[in-house]
């Protein structure tokens, strides 16, 4: 039964992690339907960055939760301006062309912005800090989820509930959800649709930069590849929920890490990310609008 | 000869349903050999949806689709795929001009030709005798069936490059080269000025009359509904509201009712 | 003034970028070693190369703009101004260039020739170039006497002519991943999944069986071709984004599979020792063979030439490209998407499946990390940047990606920043590819005594 809570445990916090991603993927698609395949990279940069900050802040003499902090926030803040960058430089011009060409700019950024921080920094797997505290109050009740697990899904929990927060509540919420049912109508009523759209890649790397920092003091250590891997299972769990839909993004993070978790528990952990794939293909043969999405009828 | 014969369009008690809005209720609709028959109707009265699901883009949520081809047995069209109808023989235009831009004109044509014809991968690499025959004969055709629409000096224009009336009129064109017993026409006139109205009057007289293709058409335009139509149907929120000759529908006052001063002249 | 607000502008863009890269330009961590390097002249650079670059970033784009109102359709026929930049996806009869000729078939008058539309905006100079039938012919023949030469010349080295067969396999793949993606218009990402097919049918078919290149060449396309129809079946009837998202997926998976399985595929370490291809039993050096597979390769790549361009205007080619237009106004025109789409998803699986004998047989080596997704992304890359549909693109767009990087190989870190910039770029300014090609063109000569 321990091993049954760890693996479930060990499922959530991975689902967490793959939430605050697919989040980012599934509210740029519903925007403007493009997958952002450099979506993964901004999670890597945030995660890089704060490795950067945590370095020179240890290297200066502190230490502690002021370094998670800052590191956190400077990630935080740099992930959320590559993301609006990236946007503006590759997606932007491209709003009028066809599906395919904005695609191929988003593969082209993704693999840019993989090569430069490798170039940059170094292509070896450089050690994280970690920068989340120990919980000791969790070694007493001896559940199966440790403290950094524990953080990562409070963590989670709370932005989602501040993302829903903000899109519910907010005038720039429904903006964003204006523009994605009907872009050009949202233009008529007066949304700054560049805006909005740039809001929309903002938060999304936001969450990414916030899931970067989680994983990275989780596992220990990053590289540039990581943002590769992640986005795309993020990006399975977002098709997997229903590709635009938020609640969706969630719900299929939470399959997708329960899913390898304990695919990777009972049967093999050798095909780790083959699950994720699998699941990705049979989901879209299956039922291509996800399970929280709706198909729509094409107008002819 | 037949004392009655079969129509060559049998819709019966059609009805489309989409999650809880009906678009169509229960509409009948017959099409006679030789006839041009109009659909006529507000905005959102279900026409275009109709189209659609007499050519297979949508499936019936009930109602039966018959078709007649002239010398053929009736055969069912509910469930077909919308290139197994056109096979068939019935052939549409769009409400919105859906034209393969970065084709030619002349390649638009040869599309419609598809269905009729069979060179496949390996015709298509070997180039032997029989597939470059029917090539010949695809292009001529569709040359041909370009110069009755009058569009044979544009054979190697882009698609995308032509005017508007024309491409109205590419679309047509394109439509008939699929030999066509019956052509559905979504809104042929919409945009045009009043003399390219004429020349698509006179067009669709020609391919109904010399052609021996029978029209089924939905138009605002209604000029020329009244003019060539030789009986329309009304519909109005997905429903039937009156069916007869020109004269019969312009006195019927729930037709006038339903457009309540919306008579569109353009 | 608009010079002064745009240089203000551009001194917020240089800021803008310095503050940007500051992080990961600037201070290089290495938490191994523990050390913090400052690179203090990184910033310099970004800003000089930001302030500049936005100059040129304000003018390209103005002028993409400028000819996007150039091109404009006519009012009515288009839904928004998605014009110009995009789709741009010209296919054309480029390759009928090189594959020697113009079709000229005669009956009732009908005669087809091949050129270009009169009113392109700026008719491209290779365009012209091409049409020039008197210059055309000399310039085929100096290609091909340059091809034939070019492995027995003193100075050309095994691995040189290793480059070129390379470049070759690139060409051969990109023309065959342009029926799925140029042609029929297809999103596939995952199209080296056929390539490692063919690879390994190679490979095992090899060491199980020992079965011999030639054998295995039409056995590796066949088994590429049916997994094709077996993965094309289910997943054609997705739209755009989706197919491209799982034929990812889907060559994930084989690539993973066949790391991990090693019963099977012999895992990371791959299969070794796979014979080249033998010309009647004698055993050549590697020198020799290189040239053989140089020669066998060119073979290939000509055949294949041969085979899209065949395809390309027929009626088959006709509806993959209005497939590609409009899928809709396609299918109610009487074609059959579903067919369709399966045969140009299985041919250009065919392709793959005999490149990829042939790479084994060139490396005599196969392993997974051959054949990853950037493998796929470069061959899709090729399709669309050298553009799309177009053979002659394809053929440059190949040669281009693959030797640049291998000839400039002081930048050889820097080869896949480039390319990813270059990928983002061209899709900005040039979406059509380095050729976009035009559609065929017929002539039509009605006289009197012409019957019909």
């Amino acid at each position: 039964m321990d091993y049954f809570l760890e693996l479930f445990f060990g499922g959530l916090t991975r689902g967490s992690i793959y939430a605050l991603i697919a989040l980012g993927y599934t509210m740029v698609y519903g925007i403007i339907e493009l997958i952002n395949f450099a979506h993964g990279e901004i999670y890597m940069i945030g995660a890089f960055t704060a490795l950067i900050v945590s370095s020179v802040l240890a290297f200066a003499g502190f230490s502690g939760l002021s370094v998670l902090f800052l590191a956190a926030a400077v990630a935080i803040i740099y992930s959320a301006a590559y993301g609006f960058t990236v946007e503006k430089i590759a997606y932007k011009p491209l709003r009028q062309a066809s599906r395919l060409a904005p695609l191929i700019s988003a593969i082209g950024m993704s693999i840019f912005l993989q090569n430069y921080v490798m170039l940059a920094q170094t292509s070896d797997f450089l050690p994280f800090p970690s920068l989340l505290p120990e919980l000791p109050f969790l070694e007493e009740l001896e559940l199966s989820i440790g403290s950094t697990e524990l953080i990562i899904l409070m963590t989670t929990a709370v932005s989602m509930v501040l993302l829903t927060l903000l899109i519910k509540f907010t005038k720039m919420g429904k903006a964003m959800r204006a523009t994605a049912q009907d872009r050009k109508m949202a233009m008529l009523v007066g949304v700054d649709v560049n805006r909005t759209i740039s809001y929309t890649f903002i938060i999304g790397s936001v969450l990414a930069a916030i899931g970067g920092v989680l994983i990275a003091s989780h596992i220990g250590r990053i590289n540039f590849y990581i943002g590769f891997i992640a986005g795309i299972k993020a990006f399975t769990a977002a098709v997997l929920g229903g590709i635009g839909s938020i609640p969706g993004a969630v719900l299929g993070a939470l399959i997708l890490g329960w899913t390898e978790s304990f695919a990777t528990g009972y049967v093999s952990s050798d095909y780790e990310d083959v699950f994720a794939f699998l699941l990705l293909v049979i989901i879209l043969i299956v039922r291509p609008s996800g399970l929280l999405g709706r198909s729509t009828v094409q107008k002819v | 000869m037949n004392a009655v014969t079969e129509p060559l369009l049998n819709v019966q008690t059609l009805t489309m349903n989409f999650g809880g809005l009906r678009a169509l209720d229960q509409v009948s609709l017959q099409v006679q050999p030789g006839e041009v028959v109009a659909l006529i109707g507000p905005n959102g009265a279900g026409k275009t949806t109709f189209f659609n699901c007499v050519t297979g883009i949508y499936r019936p949520s009930g109602g039966d689709v018959f078709v007649t081809p002239p010398g053929k047995k009736r055969r069912r069209l509910n469930g077909l795929k919308t290139h197994q109808v056109t096979a068939s023989g019935l052939a549409r235009t769009f409400q919105n001009i859906r034209l393969f831009q970065e084709m030619t004109v002349l390649e638009n044509v040869m599309i419609g030709r598809h269905c009729r014809t069979r060179a496949g991968v390996l015709g298509a690499v070997l180039r032997d005798p029989q597939t470059r025959r029917e090539e010949r004969d695809i292009v001529e055709r569709s040359y041909t069936i370009l110069e009755k629409i009058g569009l044979a000096g544009e054979v190697n224009e882009l698609a995308k490059n032509l005017p508007y009336g024309d491409q109205r009129r590419l679309e047509i064109a394109r439509a008939m080269a699929t030999e066509p017993f019956l052509l559905l026409l979504d809104e042929p006139a919409a945009g045009m000025n009043p003399r390219e109205t004429d020349a698509l009057e006179a067009l669709i007289r020609r391919i109904c009359d010399e052609e021996g293709i029978a029209v089924l058409l939905i138009e605002h335009d209604m000029r020329i509904v009244m003019s060539i139509s030789n009986r329309i149907y009304v519909l109005d929120y997905g429903k039937k509201i009156a069916a007869g000759t020109a004269a019969e529908i312009w006195e019927n006052p729930v037709v006038i009712k339903a457009y309540l001063g919306e008579e569109t002249e353009e | 003034m608009p010079a002064i607000a745009h240089i203000r502008q551009s001194l917020i863009i240089a800021l803008w970028f310095m503050f940007l890269t500051f992080p990961i330009l600037v201070v290089r961590v290495n938490t191994i070693e523990n050390i913090i390097e400052w690179r203090w002249l990184n910033m310099m650079y970004v800003g000089a190369g930001s302030f500049l670059g936005s100059f040129a970033w304000r003018y390209f784009l103005g002028r993409r703009e400028r000819s996007a109102s150039r091109n404009a359709v006519p009012a009515g026929t288009r839904q928004l101004a998605a014009v110009a930049v995009g789709p741009g996806y010209d296919v054309g009869p480029a390759g009928i260039a090189l594959a020697g000729g113009v079709e000229t078939g005669r009956s009732g008058g009908v005669e087809e020739k091949v050129s270009t539309p009169p009113a392109p905006p700026a008719k491209p100079w290779l365009h012209r170039l091409m049409d020039d039938r008197k210059l055309r012919r000399p310039l085929l023949l100096i290609l091909a006497a340059a091809g034939t030469i070019f492995p027995f010349l003193p100075f050309t080295s095994t691995y040189q002519i290793n480059i070129v067969t390379n470049a070759l396999l690139y060409v051969m793949l990109g023309l065959g991943l342009n029926i799925v993606v140029g042609l029929a218009g297809l999103l596939h990402l995952g199209y080296v999944a056929f390539y490692a097919v063919g690879a390994y049918s190679y490979a095992l078919l090899y060491h199980h069986f020992g079965i011999g290149f030639w054998t295995a060449l039409p056995l590796g396309a066949l088994l590429a071709t049916l997994f094709g129809i077996a993965l094309g079946f289910p997943i054609l009837r997705l739209r755009g984004d989706y197919l491209a998202i799982v034929t990812l997926g889907f060559a994930e998976i084989t690539r993973l599979v066949l790391e991990n399985w090693n019963e099977f595929s012999f895992g990371p370490s791959g299969i070794a020792g796979i014979p080249r291809p033998g010309l009647f039993g004698w055993e050549m050096d590697l020198h020799g063979a290189t040239i053989y597979i140089y020669f066998l390769m060119i073979f290939l790549c000509l055949l294949t030439i041969f085979v899209v361009n065949r395809l390309q205007n027929s009626r088959i080619g006709r509806a993959w490209v209005a497939l590609r237009e409009d899928e809709t106004a396609c299918e109610a025109m009487g074609v059959n998407p579903t067919a369709a789409k399966l045969t140009a998803f299985a041919l250009g699986s065919t392709w793959a499946g005999l490149a990829g004998v042939v790479f084994a047989a060139k490396t005599t080596f196969v392993n997974p990390a051959s054949f990853t997704f950037l493998e796929s992304a470069m061959i899709l890359s090729i399709v669309v940047l050298g553009g799309m549909g177009s053979i002659l693109g394809v053929i440059i767009g190949a040669f281009v990606l693959i030797l640049t990087p291998e000839y400039l190989r002081a930048f050889s870190e820097y080869r896949m920043l480039l390319f990813g910039l270059i990928m983002v770029m061209m899709m900005i300014f040039r979406p059509q590819g380095i050729v976009s090609g035009v559609r065929r063109i017929y002539e039509f000569h009605r006289g009197p005594g012409e019957q019909r």
